[in-house]
């Protein structure tokens, strides 16, 4: 695809897309270490998340910077002005992921507790195994373009959800089981809702690309479950 | 009772979108028509089938590289080609379904319908009045020089250019800036009250202020007129056009709404020439 008549053109769309898999890297190795250091408690690796992450920030600031430059000098139009406006929302996603790998991080110092031995930690673990998936999986396909790929992120999306929900009922059960684990239990909350969140930036990612491969938006109708439908059963629907 | 109302809400906002894509691919009635259309210029075959319909109040735009064939076919819409002793004109060019070769035709009466505006300005050396009062008077638009002004005056408004003119009609036109001169031109089309415009590249010999006042004055005389337009440069396909059609060695490789053609065009040879690739 690159063989524009101006090369100079051809070498800055090709920065703009090595510069959106760089930041890819760094957002998914900030997560999977976000992840971590909640796990085990690994104080050192929060630090060094909370740390990096203002290095994602100036990433994207720089990309948001170079992709104005060339709609401003360049007007580009079709698959390129598609490759252009993909690149600034995804960094714009990435830079979302980064936040909230650090919120993660942040809570890992707060809890002051190994979760391996625990139940929940299971489960979180688990979740942000299948959430890391995707964006993985998606920045993969933002390399190969395979659309299969990303039509199937979209619809794994609601794996992530029903685990996020089952995590939810769990949490709830132990707070009102004892109320010294509110504490932690909050901030282990927040944790889960921010991985499902990673996991929602990795869908919005995949729609983005696709859009930015074929020209053609993914469905916007797709299943969707959160904790709200929990205890829904009670509650009369007219 | 909640839930059935947020769901009514999602309905209405599917819809709404519904709505807004609709907008888009409105399709206004066919002013023109060209069907199977085949030049030649003497053994040389410049057109190939061309079928292109040219929308009512719309502005539809032809671009490709040179030779390509766009001047060609809008030469064809009001017959400029028989200017020419070599070229050949086969298939059909409807205006309102009626065949503007039907020999029939009065081609003078055929050129006050659909009028045109060239890539030089090209003012009569007269004066700005004569400029624009020439064509309503041997049409016979006009039964007293009070009409006639009348014209006149309301020509020029419709062109962005009265204000600046008004205090000197007497004055040749030729005097005038470029871009004032291609807004005279303008007038001078627009004076014998045309139903298509035809414009070959109206704005290649003009600064990007003039340029921008023509492309403004585009848009608003689409709301009374039809108007194609040949022009090289992409951004104002983009910036003046609701269709665009993309011609390529004669042929009419793609058209389409401008948006369209512009964000996700069908064909990789239209890709490659919007985005400046080798074709």
């Amino acid at each position: 695809m690159n063989n524009h008549i101006v090369s100079a053109f051809n070498v800055e769309l090709k920065d703009v897309a090595s510069r959106v898999v760089e930041m890819g890297g760094l957002a998914e190795a900030l997560s999977r270490d976000a992840v971590h250091a909640l796990i085990t408690n690994d104080v050192e690796t929060a630090r060094k998340v909370i740390e990096a992450d203002k290095r994602l920030d100036a990433m994207q600031a720089d990309l948001e910077n170079l992709c104005i430059s060339i709609i401003a000098r360049r007007q580009p139009v079709a698959s390129d002005l598609r490759e252009v406006i993909a690149a600034m929302r995804v960094s714009n996603d990435l830079e979302r992921v980064g936040d909230l790998a650090k919120n993660v991080a942040k809570r890992a110092l707060a809890i002051e507790t190994s979760l391996k031995a625990m139940e929940l930690g299971v489960g979180v673990e688990h979740m942000s195994e299948l959430a890391l998936n995707q964006l993985k999986d998606t920045l993969d396909a933002y390399t190969t373009g395979d659309e299969r790929t990303l039509k199937a992120v979209q619809l794994r999306d609601k794996e992530v959800d029903a685990l996020y929900t089952s995590i939810f009922r769990q949490l709830l059960t132990y707070m009102m089981e004892d109320p010294r684990n509110i504490s932690m239990c909050a901030h282990l909350l927040f944790c889960a809702k921010n991985i499902e969140r990673i996991g929602d930036h990795a869908t919005n990612i995949a729609e983005n690309i696709y859009y930015m491969f074929t020209g053609n938006h993914l469905p916007v109708e797709r299943p969707k479950t959160d904790e709200l439908d929990v205890g829904r059963q009670n509650v009369p629907t007219e | 009772m909640m839930k059935s109302n947020l769901a009514a809400v999602e309905n209405a906002s599917t819809s709404e979108m519904g709505t807004v894509s609709d907008i888009s691919s409105v399709v206004s009635p066919i002013k023109m028509q060209g069907k199977d259309v085949n030049v030649f210029y003497g053994a040389k075959q410049a057109l190939f089938d061309v079928n292109l319909d040219i929308r009512k109040n719309q502005v539809t735009a032809l671009i490709g590289p040179s030779g390509c064939g766009k001047s060609t076919f809008l030469r064809c819409l009001n017959r400029m080609n028989d200017t020419i002793d070599i070229c050949r004109v086969q298939g059909d060019i409807l205006l309102d379904g009626e065949d503007v070769y039907n020999p029939q035709i009065d081609v003078v009466e055929l050129r006050a319908r659909v009028g045109m505006v060239f890539q030089k300005p090209n003012p009569f050396p007269k004066s700005i009045f004569e400029n624009v009062a020439y064509g309503p008077r041997i049409h016979g638009l006009a039964r007293n020089r009070s009409e006639l002004e009348e014209i006149v005056a309301k020509s020029l408004q419709r062109a962005g250019l009265f204000e600046e003119v008004k205090d000197r009609l007497d004055e040749p036109g030729t005097g005038l800036s470029g871009g004032q001169q291609q807004r005279l031109c303008i007038a001078r089309a627009i004076a014998v009250s045309p139903e298509v415009i035809l414009m070959d590249e109206p704005c290649s010999a003009l600064d990007p202020i003039a340029t921008a006042r023509v492309e403004e004055l585009i848009d608003e005389l689409r709301r009374k007129y039809t108007i194609v337009i040949v022009t090289h440069s992409m951004q104002q396909a983009a910036r003046v056009s609701q269709r665009t059609a993309f011609f390529h060695l004669g042929q009419l490789v793609e058209e389409g709404n401008t948006d369209d053609i512009f964000t996700n065009p069908k064909d990789q040879r239209t890709l490659d020439y919007i985005t400046g690739r080798f074709g």
